[in-house]
């Protein structure tokens, strides 16, 4: 249900990208998902094929995902180390003071038309 | 074929409602109204904290609610009956959430006119909704004593985002492995600046603290 809500918000700023590029048909939309965004990866390519199907605009049009790795920076040792592997505690010095660098996002890359 | 032809977006998908949500937040301030977004899972207790705190503050406040659901009114229909507040329905369509735009479309039903506080009840969601900021000038959230006090490790935006969290249902505390002191450390651990206000709404022990909170908020909305 959730990956459903995101498709339409991609599917609102591809159409407004469209119309300013006068551009008739979309054959690949690449997004940068980050791992730990949230993001189901397959249920977002679900409902994308669901979705897109019914615009004229976006008929067929593939959905492809780059997955964005997380990776948390530590505050206390300045190093930095994968999100999904270590959680918030910095595996090199034991600090809970970090902050995640990338990995949250959820971004149109490009289309291809 | 033709050939293919590449257009860069490199555009988060959040942009356009995080500007819709500070223009609305903008609107709001001039207007003097203070909009609260209440949050969390199915069932945890929003309607009834809302009576319990709407009969505490009706008197002091003009009050307007909106409720969104997916697709009843039920929540609208009790919240009415039981406080006599100006209560509007939001159909969220199927949405797990409610964004920036449809906030607005609600504001437009409500008479703002002199409306102090608009509390708007979102979808029952920890996920969805903390990553659609509303345009709601604080956000509130309930965590109730049957979900877990590790809600907040397993929950971690929606925690980070929220000014205040309400742990609901301390009534039966007694028959549950709920650690308030836990959770109220899980809940600094993602959020330091969060409150943690412990109420039955049933009883409506504990609501007046956040009734005071909300009387709080609205007063430094108006004067700031
Ligand atoms: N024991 C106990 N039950 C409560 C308390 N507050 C609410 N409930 C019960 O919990 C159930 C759900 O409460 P609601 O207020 O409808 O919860 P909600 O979050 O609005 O639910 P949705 O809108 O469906 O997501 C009801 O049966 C309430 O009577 C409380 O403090 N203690
Ligand atoms: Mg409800
Ligand atoms: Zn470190």
């Amino acid at each position: 249900m959730h990956e459903l809500g995101i498709v339409f918000y991609i599917i609102r700023d591809v159409k407004k990208v469209a119309e300013e590029h006068k551009v008739e048909h979309v054959s690949t939309v690449v997004m940068n998902i980050g791992e730990v965004s949230t993001i189901i990866p397959d249920y977002l390519t679900d409902c994308w094929r669901w979705a897109a199907d019914k615009e004229d605009l976006l008929r067929g049009c593939e959905l492809k995902v780059n997955t964005v790795p997380a990776v948390t920076y530590c505050e206390d040792c300045g190093k930095e180390f994968p999100t999904v592997q270590h959680g918030k505690i910095c595996p090199h010095c034991g600090s809970e003071h970090t902050y995640l660098l990338r990995g949250n996002e959820v971004e149109i890359k490009e289309i291809q038309v | 074929m033709d050939q293919v032809k590449v257009i860069e977006i490199k555009k988060s998908v959040f942009e356009d409602n995080d500007k819709d949500a500070n223009n609305l937040r903008k609107e709001l301030k001039d207007r003097g109204v203070f909009l609260l977004n209440l949050m969390s899972s199915p069932g945890s207790g929003k309607t009834t904290t809302l009576i319990s705190t709407l009969n505490l503050l009706k008197d002091k406040l003009k009050i307007a609610v909106m409720e969104a659901d997916i697709d009843s009114d039920v929540d609208a229909v009790k919240i009415k009956e039981a406080t006599g507040i100006q209560t509007i329905q939001l159909h969220t369509g199927g949405m797990c959430h409610l964004d920036a735009e449809m906030t607005r479309q609600g504001l437009d039903n409500v008479s703002l006119e002199g409306t102090d506080l608009v509390i708007l009840e979102n979808v029952g969601n920890l996920v969805c909704p903390a990553e659609f900021d509303t345009g709601s000038c604080k956000n509130a959230m309930i965590l109730s004593v049957p979900e877990g006090h590790d809600k907040p490790l397993k929950y971690p935006l929606m925690f980070s985002i929220c000014d205040v969290v309400i742990v609901n249902k301390i009534d039966v505390l007694p028959y549950f492995d709920f650690d308030l002191e836990k959770c109220k450390e899980y809940v600094r651990m993602r959020n330091p600046k969060a409150q943690v206000i412990p109420i039955c709404a049933k009883t409506g022990e504990g609501v007046d603290v956040f009734a005071n909170w909300l009387l709080e908020q609205v007063k430094n909305w108006k004067q700031q």
